[in-house]
């Protein structure tokens, strides 16, 4: 290229729709804090309160504590296992039951459908709370929030593994005369079975984390200590809990990921 | 303009990817390099770059050695070596005058070319590009609405954004079809003459270097076992000489062959 | 005539064994954590609250969807939603860095196994526990849930974002690297373009989490939803718990379907 270059003069590019999107979505960012009374200032100033606060927590736990929270501990790690154990039970014909290539019957598979959207709309905290109004105080109302939250996540994770396998393998039993019974024995358990036991596990890790909270409101576990001393303001002994809480939730985390891995 | 002094690559696992390998490469040659995969040839390139750096020897690029450069100094070299992949290696989420001007980022401020403030002399490198690799009409397309031909054709652009001194390419047509592979490589050698541009390219078609190189250089193992200047080569032999370089007969997918 | 043929039957004691500790360790485990629970005498006064609950839910308290006002249904379902927005949109931006340390290809493998570390503890930590922190820092209200929900969504976000980025086809980070680009260029001129549809979807797809999340850190006073919700069920309101439940389960619903049918068009 020599002598002198001329200017290339190029159309602008039409982006009105992308920048509608990015100022639609920064406005709903924007006024999403704003209504929440979020001032990013007056948080700023408070950190150092939160500081201390941290570190009386857990810099200086109460270890002397320790004993008068294993039962807790163990109460929470016993409801999480009773509640997946139950909520898996469930979930599993309700799955076989909610799958669209099975049954096939919009009459049965809607409904349940329905039914599991909103067992998972409601978070298990709520449904602990409102067992405990009716049941009482106590891990049996957390049981019952776990069962009803965990038969909601299993169902739906397994009935999307069974809407997602091989037909080849049902249609191969169907040309050799099999009923239901016979298919899902042979076709569908077989292909199923490992991702949901493996969505089990998932749902025990989930519970682990849910049931130490549940306590909060009554319904048993660790949950219940840790309320006990917030409201009495034992930060001390509150950090302890979180702590050993921490540790038994992320060992429990690491067994249970590491069996997930074996399965699938 | 690009020298290799004594040059020997050994990877992490052990390969040893090239032996004290010696190169010299003047202002304006267009060199081919061929030879099996695994014989060294992508790594040669990307020494010239620092991509990859040098275990032992010299790399010298313009006057600069370039192995163990770092810095401002790595960035000045790289700006001038503009380089080309088998794979396009296009952002395809952003235009295709955004990615053509990604060749521009090392001539500008990090703040600028992060918030994508280019200056107005800067677009019109990226257009005049654009125009000479006759893609200028989809400078606001998507990268991902373009056919493969389309976006090496970019890469190409990108490159010449640069205002490059060296241009690599690293197997640029094995991915296209035998029309479009001509069509790219004809940019490439019209660049190299027009432009006085030192090309280096990775080739997969043997056939190719005869048609577009000044010289062929074959490696082997590691070492260059074969290197000679277009007048020297015997065309009519070359096939049966690359058959030393590769160690075995030349196979059908290696070779372009003629289109009617 | 055919002759009978006989195959040995299968006999693998070590297979039966490990069967027999598998199911049998399984149930034992079961057993052990069910004789914990205490099933007391319940059943008696259950019976009269799940009639109540029932009733609430058929007859629901609609005056309280109607009132506008701050003490009004819709204004905390919209501050539930704001919060879950808010903390959301934060915690994507904190997860980006937080997903870089975390991916092999980016800091090597070292560094970003202390990244996954830090990422596995931050998703441990139970939202609610950061929540009364928070509340004890900047005071109750939605202030508090959205820095909850942002700093523990971290925990997902990053964990998925981190994901997308070790998948990632490399090739654009060696072109723009062999243009001479430094590090912050290659995050932002091919990298995060390159995963940017990714991350979008996982943020959306831990909004429809958040929402459900906000909802219950009301309970412990961060604002939302929840704090109503509770104070209607201990006092036994039920059928304020009926509108209540009903609109949330709506509103999830819906925002559930429109997320869901966003994230299917990015990727």
């Amino acid at each position: 290229m020599s002598g002198p270059v001329e200017r290339i003069v190029v159309p602008k590019p039409n982006h009105l729709r992308r920048n509608l999107i990015i100022l639609g979505v920064t406005a709903l960012i924007v006024g999403s804090a704003w209504f929440a009374g979020f001032d990013l200032g007056r948080i700023l100033l408070n950190l150092r309160k939160g500081g201390r606060l941290l570190g009386r927590m857990f810099l200086r736990p109460d270890w002397a504590y320790t004993p008068r929270i294993v039962d807790p501990l163990l109460e929470t790690v016993k409801m999480s296992i009773v509640g997946t154990f139950w909520g898996a039970i469930l979930a599993f014909p309700t799955a076989v039951f909610a799958a669209n290539n099975f049954i096939k019957n919009p009459w049965i598979a809607q409904p349940l459908r329905v039914i599991l959207n909103i067992t998972r709309s409601i978070p298990a905290m709520v449904m602990a709370s409102v067992f405990v109004a009716v049941f009482g105080i106590g891990a049996f109302s957390g049981v019952m929030a776990l069962v009803i939250f965990t038969f909601g996540l299993i169902s739906k994770l397994t009935f999307e593994s069974i809407e997602a396998i091989d037909q080849g393998q049902v249609e191969a039993l169907q040309a050799v005369g099999a009923n239901k019974p016979n298919i899902l024995r042979y076709a569908i358990v077989p292909q199923i079975l490992p991702q949901f036991l493996s969505y089990t596990l998932y749902g025990f890790e989930i519970n682990v984390r849910a049931a130490a909270v549940l306590g909060y409101v009554g319904a048993g576990g660790i949950g219940q200590i840790f309320e006990q001393n917030l409201a009495w303001r034992n930060f001390d002994r509150v950090g302890l809990i979180i702590i050993i809480s921490f540790f038994v939730v992320l060992v429990i985390d690491l067994a249970s990921s590491a069996m997930r891995r074996k399965l699938v | 303009m690009i020298q290799f002094t004594n040059v020997s690559k050994t990877y992490p696992n052990g390969v040893q990817a090239l032996k004290g390998v010696n190169l010299t490469i003047e202002k304006g040659e267009f060199v081919a390099i061929l030879g099996l995969s695994g014989a060294g040839k992508s790594t040669l390139l990307r020494l010239i770059n620092q991509l990859i750096d040098t275990t032992e020897g010299e790399v010298v690029v313009n006057g600069v050695v370039v192995n163990k450069a770092a810095g401002k100094t790595l960035r000045n070299i790289r700006r001038q070596i503009g380089m080309i992949f088998q794979g396009f290696n296009i952002v395809k989420r952003m235009s295709v005058l955004a990615n053509v001007l990604s060749g521009r980022v090392a001539y500008n401020p990090t703040w600028r070319t992060v918030l994508g403030l280019f200056p107005e002399e800067d677009k019109q490198i990226a257009y005049r590009a654009l125009k000479r690799v006759d893609i200028l009409e989809k400078v606001h397309t998507r990268a991902s609405e373009l056919s493969g031909g389309q976006q090496q054709r970019v890469a190409i652009a990108r490159a010449l954004a640069q205002e490059p001194l060296v241009m690599l390419a690293d197997e640029p047509v094995a991915s296209l079809d035998p029309v479009t592979t001509i069509q790219v490589m004809d940019y490439l050698k019209k660049i190299n003459r027009e432009d006085g541009i030192t090309t280096v390219a990775n080739l997969h078609h043997v056939d190719l270097a005869l048609k577009y190189a000044t010289r062929v250089v074959g490696i082997r193992a590691g070492t260059i076992v074969y290197d000679k200047p277009m007048k020297d080569i015997d065309t009519g032999n070359f096939l049966h000489e690359m058959e030393q370089v590769y160690g075995r007969r030349i196979h059908a997918d290696e070779v372009l062959g003629d289109e009617e | 005539m055919t002759d009978r043929i006989l195959v040995p039957k299968e006999r693998n004691p070590l297979r039966t064994l490990y069967n027999i500790l598998n199911y049998g360790g399984l149930a034992a485990l079961v057993l052990w954590s069910s004789s914990g629970i205490q099933y007391l005498g319940i059943m008696q006064t259950a019976r009269g609250t799940l009639e109540a609950i029932l009733r609430g839910f058929i007859l629901p308290d609609v005056a309280y969807l109607a009132n506008w006002t701050k003490d009004g249904l819709p204004y905390a379902i919209v501050e539930t939603v704001a919060i879950s927005i808010a903390g959301t949109f934060a915690s994507a931006l904190l997860s980006i860095p937080v997903a870089l340390l975390a991916s092999q290809n980016i800091v090597g493998p070292r560094v970003s196994k202390l990244g996954k570390v830090i990422v596995t503890a931050v998703r441990t930590f139970p939202e609610l526990i950061l929540a009364l922190i928070f509340i004890s820092v900047v005071g109750p209200g939605a202030p508090a849930g959205i820095l909850a929900i942002g700093i523990h969504s971290i925990g997902m976000l990053a964990k998925l974002f981190s994901e997308a980025i070790e998948s990632m086809d490399m090739g654009v980070k060696e072109a723009l690297d062999s243009c001479g680009a430094t590090p912050m260029e290659v995050l932002f001129r091919a990298m995060l373009p390159e995963v940017a549809p990714e991350f979008i979807s996982y943020t959306l797809y831990r909004f429809e989490i958040n929402v459900r999340a906000a909802s219950t850190l009301g309970l412990v006073g961060a604002g939302g939803i929840g704090a109503p919700l509770i104070f209607a069920i201990r006092n036994r309101a039920w059928s304020r718990v009926g509108i209540i439940m009903i609109v949330m389960v709506i509103v999830v619903t819906v925002i559930d379907l429109v997320s869901g049918r966003l994230r299917k068009k990015l990727v």
